[in-house]
């Protein structure tokens, strides 16, 4: 904890505009710019998803336009086989990387963190700006490669060896597009592991006076969590990233076997392990998983915690169930290879861990729930998309149970059922985290509140649809569908064609309705009613600044914190809730000190 | 509005439950004589998972439903037993249900994976690549061939690189591009992949399992029911994965012992 008294503003307010909107070192700009990127890159990574459902529902329909973005990918605007993989991939790539890691963790986080933990900026703003402008780099890298030789990689965003790593003797996009791809998250990675620098050391380093750690609000405790997840996880991507490019570019066999044979050629590569990758890869891939959720859980806990106006049964069980996610997360990520050919008897030790992380899970759930009760919860686009968020979890999370057994994994492995599970508990949640993030902090931000009455039809659209969409992934993931496949021709398949037109209209849908959003987002920021500096009547270090904060945050005078930050209803004080700021003594034996 | 929610928030679950009670949608037919057991641990976690499910969201509900429109000057309240006894419940009735789940789902998958199979189980291999399936049987000298991956060819129909005219055990073995097997005999799959990941999935068989490149892997079953059946790939491949795929062909033992002499003829 420093002492905000001896502690200058670290940089003085840019004058050019350039410092000051571009190569920023402010962590609020900074933020500001992760969200952008995270915008732009989920209206990519949606586009795509409609093309490929339209692809799954009517796979003969000629899509105008789509000759634009590839000629040889879809002749006559109708996708060839490999293209809709490859469409497939980058879905997945651009959404789990650039918009559930960036906007929950790297966008919010960014922007808040060092308020509320009470601090003037990051303590390394170089490092800071560098790991949005190393991310902006990796996005551009990806994207490039739609437009080189054969297009993007068609391997699925898990990218498994040897497909991935044996060149473009595989097919189309497995040479320049793999590399691509795995120099794109090798960067994004860089980036990953500057900003959770950033992130771990002004919460153990940056608080001012009074604020412990157990006064961090929930929000900034699950960045905390997650940036510590984010140090390790990324940690391990990177080297097996470059180990991927070495077997394109310098012919290591890392995760090619020998004995390779492809267009009866035996391909010139001896002594990898094909499962080697599948290791390295979800030793990060399922910590991912948690590093999207859990700012999730903590921006919705936050949000509310504020509309409950009371605050959470417990704060500490919430912290130590986040926290005990983080590290199970790393126990259990041989889930995803139970029938991979792994020693069947791994597959049983990964399972139990896989089991008992339900348990952390459930009390985050209960907490959520119980602390629902005896509440007077105000209804807002904000808290409705948090309420929204603990429901999309819950279905999600349940249908965890049967995935974390391997011998109903034999069933489920690879169907659509694992595609509904992980959108619902992983994708959908985490952008109802963000949604709920963005009502609730907008005005902050900008200083203009966002539409209440769009921001709730956009909510309606997407809650509805949203089920509508990935509900029925799970019937049909019951009824053996598999996942990543351009066109449904088995004979058991066929039948199940209607419920995946149903589910491109609801997904067409859906999306559609998102335009209300950006609708909302862009006339808002221009032209919303002016915002106040305390709109939610919140208790912690964000509000008690200005809208939008200044340069450094606090102004003249650094905060000095008093109270935990959920003084909600508290007896005996005049309104029903008190600042963390205000030197007002509170009669509350629960106070975290 | 937070009574609507509510209200759509119960219907959504309801609804989502109906085609699963019902039994509109369910695993395919089970015809393998280990499925029963997968079978079972599939309807239990079902039966659990539902509970869940339909309690937690009904409850998120309610809570909305009451808590939404409290009257002015109403003091907060806490849940009777506070954070413990929520901590509690969750390690007692989660743990319970894990803990019985991952120790009734281990003897389902030890039934599958760690028990061995018969010293007279009838050994086929299956061989994957980009993008079909091709089988080998081991003729009646009952041993395999070895492979020389230098003299696959697929356009001289080589696909497993036999050298026929220098190996003995080659020379009756039989490759086929579909499958055959008899029914209610034990069948030793043994596994291999020619170039890249792939995976043999028989729902009804209750059998997937990944071929893995370098590592040849084998697995055990046995069908209990004549029919025709498909193999599919669950592992992406390339472009053509969505179409690699082969027919398994369950049979009486006579017309299995017919249908191999022909594929011999064939050869």
């Amino acid at each position: 904890m420093h002492d905000p008294a001896a502690h200058a503003v670290q940089h003085a307010a840019p004058t050019s505009f350039i410092r000051k909107h571009i190569f920023s070192l402010d962590h609020k700009v900074i933020g500001k710019q992760y969200y952008a990127l995270a915008l732009v890159a989920v209206v990519w990574g949606m586009v795509l998803s409609w093309l490929m459902r339209i692809h799954l529902g009517w796979g003969n329909y000629a899509i105008p336009g789509l000759h634009w973005l590839s000629s040889t990918g879809a002749p006559g605007n109708i996708m060839t086989p490999e293209y809709y993989l490859q469409l497939m991939t980058m879905h997945g790539t651009i959404m789990v990387f650039f918009v559930l890691t960036t906007a929950p963790f790297a966008a919010f986080g960014n922007f808040f963190l060092p308020i509320q933990v009470g601090a003037e900026d990051m303590p390394f703003p170089h490092f800071n700006m560098m790991s949005f402008w190393v991310t902006f780099v990796a996005f551009v890298v990806l994207v490039a490669s739609f437009f080189v030789g054969d297009g993007p990689s068609l391997g699925g965003w898990t990218q498994y060896a040897p497909l991935s790593a044996v060149g473009s003797v595989a097919g189309p996009g497995e040479g320049l597009g793999v590399v691509l791809w795995a120099t794109s998250i090798a960067i994004f990675c860089v980036g990953q592991l500057l900003g959770s620098l950033n992130f771990i050391t002004t919460t153990l380093d940056m608080r001012t006076r009074g604020m412990s750690l157990m006064r961090l609000p929930l929000s900034a405790w699950a960045w905390f969590i997650t940036s510590v997840m984010g140090l390790t996880a990324f940690a391990v991507l990177m080297p097996a990233c470059i180990l991927l490019i070495l077997d394109h570019v310098a012919g290591t066999s890392f995760f090619v076997s020998s004995n390779e044979v492809i267009n009866s050629q035996v391909l010139p590569h001896s002594g990898g392990s094909t499962l080697l990758w599948q290791h390295l890869f979800w030793f990060f891939g399922h910590p991912e998983v948690y590093i999207a959720i859990l700012p999730g859980m903590g921006i919705v806990s936050h949000v509310l915690i504020t509309n409950m106006r009371k605050p959470m049964l417990s704060h500490r069980v919430l912290i130590y169930s986040m926290g005990s996610l983080a590290v199970l997360s790393y126990m259990v990520y041989g889930h995803h290879m139970f029938v991979s050919g792994m020693n069947p008897f791994s597959s049983l030790a990964f399972s139990f861990p896989t089991l008992i992380i339900t348990i952390p899970s459930t009390i985050v759930v209960l907490i959520w729930l119980g602390s629902l009760y005896g509440s007077k919860l105000r209804i807002n686009t904000a808290s409705l998309f948090a309420l929204g968020f603990i429901s999309m979890f819950i279905s999600g999370g349940i249908s965890g149970f049967f995935l974390a057994q391997p011998s109903i994994d034999i069933m489920l492995h690879a169907t659509y059922f694992v595609v509904g599970h992980f959108h619902l508990v992983m994708a959908v949640a985490a952008i109802f985290g963000i949604f709920s993030g963005t009502y609730f902090w907008f005005p902050k931000m900008r200083g203009r509140m966002l539409n209440e009455t769009l921001g709730k039809l956009h909510f309606w659209l997407t809650f509805v649809g949203a089920y509508c969409i990935f509900m029925p992934f799970h019937y049909l993931g019951i009824a053996a569908n598999v996942r990543r496949y351009q066109a449904f021709t088995d004979d058991y398949l066929v039948p199940l064609i209607p419920v995946h037109k149903f589910i491109t209209i609801a997904a067409l849908l859906t999306g559609l309705s998102q335009l209300i959003f950006i609708y909302n987002l862009i006339h808002s920021y221009f032209a919303g009613k002016p915002a106040a500096d305390n709109p939610w009547e919140g208790t912690s270090l964000e509000w008690s600044t200005a809208t939008p904060p200044p340069h450094n945050n606090f102004g003249d005078k650094m905060p000095v914190v008093y109270h935990d930050p959920y003084q909600y209803s508290v007896e005996g004080t005049g309104a029903d809730f008190v600042m963390q700021t205000s030197p007002e003594p509170v009669n509350n034996p629960r106070e975290e000190k | 509005m937070a009574k609507i929610f509510a209200v759509t928030i119960v219907l959504i679950a309801i609804g989502s439950a109906i085609p699963i009670v019902m039994n509109t949608w369910h695993l395919p037919e089970d015809i393998s004589t280990h499925g029963p057991l997968i079978d079972e641990q599939y309807a239990d976690t079902m039966v659990e998972a539902g509970v869940s499910f339909l309690a937690s969201q009904f409850l998120l509900a309610f809570f909305i439903w009451k808590f939404s429109s409290v009257k002015p000057g109403t003091k907060t309240r806490n849940f009777p037993g506070g954070a413990m006894g929520l901590v509690i419940a969750a390690f007692l009735l989660v743990g319970t249900e894990v803990l019985a789940l991952g120790v009734f789902g281990a003897k389902a998958w030890a039934s599958v994976y760690f028990t061995p199979a018969a010293a007279n189980a009838m050994p086929v291999q299956v061989q994957a690549g980009q993008f079909a399936f091709y089988f080998r049987y081991p003729g009646p000298d009952g041993k395999f061939g070895p492979l020389h991956p230098d003299q696959i060819n697929e356009a001289n129909a080589n696909f497993f690189g036999l050298d026929t005219s220098h190996d003995q055990d080659s020379k009756d073995d039989i490759v086929t591009a579909e499958m055959a097997i008899p029914v209610n005999r034990e069948i030793l799959l043994l596994m291999h992949s020619k170039d890249l990941g792939h995976s043999f999935f028989v729902p009804e068989l209750r059998v997937q399992q990944d071929f893995v490149p370098g590592l040849d892997l084998s697995i055990h079953f046995t069908a209990t029911k004549v029919g025709k059946y498909e193999i599919v790939c669950t592992q992406l491949c390339g472009l053509g994965h969505y179409n690699m795929k082969a027919y398994l062909e369950v049979m009486s033992q006579g017309d299995f012992d017919n249908w191999l002499k022909q594929q011999a003829a064939l050869q």
